[in-house]
């Protein structure tokens, strides 16, 4: 159900909208569709190379990567495969969850999750369309250092 | 012939890909076939967000007029701009490659580039309901600490890649996004 909330909502603006104006309703239909075709060229790219880092990446070879390292290379590793994955945090949440109770670390799953949430190797294709190169590369780098503040704080705390 | 052409070329890294995925499956065809499967269910999981956000961009566009994005999260607008970046993060939906269009539209509009880019920093950390989820599968404290010190990272940040991208870097940034819609 909630899968349709923002299609619900995306109609219900466009019937609003419609009512008011027609001809300016139709104006950003257009638009909405030309920009999201000029966006296809990096987005089904993109969709290959989740499929691909996934089926590698499975949740077996990331449980096994996060809990085996330890210290700092665990941490490296936990960077490097969270940069490189792709999942929605309803998943990598509870595998999270399920590795600390197999023994891996706190910092590590730190590390793991923010920078799956903030690092996007898979993405940087589109990131790089719309900001250019420069914009994207430093947005990144941002992102990097914002989990490893992150994770190094947690290893202190927790 | 020339429409071949052209079409290689916009689809370059989508035959690179789908290379690579033929590549995997000769290598092992187990992977190959869940390679090949997770990417429908991903396309599936796209097609369930990037049409209405684009439909509300549209319509965004259409009826925002500048001068209004510019009061409310323009360059001067202070720490209402910051504010307003972060409750539209807050309360968004999806994965980070659908905040990307959102934020585009937030410049092309007139928004400051630094807000946009703390945008994107909440949009990517402190999703409200992800949050809640958060804490039941890590406990308070380190969704506490993971949402306070990734978001300030992520303002400290926003601040100085705007200052290194320098008002010719900015500029580039707004010519890449009109060129897309």
């Amino acid at each position: 159900m909630s899968d349709y909330a923002l299609y619900f909502l995306a109609i219900g603006a466009l019937v609003f909208s419609y009512y008011k104006d027609r001809t300016k309703t139709m104006k950003a239909l257009k638009v909405s569709y030309r920009s999201i075709m000029k966006l296809m060229p990096a987005i089904l790219p993109m969709m290959f190379f989740i499929g691909i880092s996934l089926s590698v990446l499975s949740e077996e070879l990331i449980s096994q990567l996060l809990g085996a390292g330890s210290g700092i290379v665990g941490m490296l590793i936990a960077f490097v495969v969270g940069a490189l994955a792709f999942m929605p945090s309803f998943v990598a949440f509870p595998l999270g969850a399920n590795l600390l109770e197999h023994g891996a670390g706190y910092p590590q799953i730190a590390a793991f999750v923010s920078s799956l949430m903030g690092v996007g190797i898979a993405s940087l294709g589109v990131e790089i369309k719309y900001f250019g190169k420069r914009a994207a590369f430093l947005r990144n780098t941002v992102a990097v250092f914002a989990s490893v503040c992150f994770a190094m704080i947690i290893w202190r705390v927790m | 012939m020339k429409h071949l052409i052209a079409f290689i070329k916009t689809y370059k890294w989508l035959l690179v890909l789908m290379a690579g995925m033929g590549l995997l499956g000769l290598y092992s065809p187990s992977m190959g076939t869940s390679a090949f499967n997770l990417t429908l269910v991903n396309i599936q999981s796209m097609l369930k967000i990037l049409p209405p956000i684009f439909i509300l961009i549209g319509l965004l566009d259409a009826w925002v007029p500048r001068e209004t994005m510019i009061r409310h999260m323009g360059h001067d607008s202070g720490i209402k701009g910051i504010l307003i970046a972060f409750v539209l993060g807050s309360f968004a939906a999806g994965p980070l490659y659908a905040a990307f269009p959102v934020a585009a539209i937030l410049l092309k509009k007139g928004a400051r580039l630094s807000y946009v880019l703390f945008f994107l920093g909440v949009w990517s950390t402190s999703k409200l309901p992800m949050v809640l989820f958060e804490v039941t599968s890590f406990g308070l404290t380190f969704t506490l600490i993971h949402i306070i010190s990734n978001l300030t990272v992520f303002l400290i940040g926003a601040v100085l890649i705007e200052s290194a991208l320098g008002e010719k870097g900015s500029h580039e940034v707004l010519e890449s996004i009109n060129q897309l819609s």
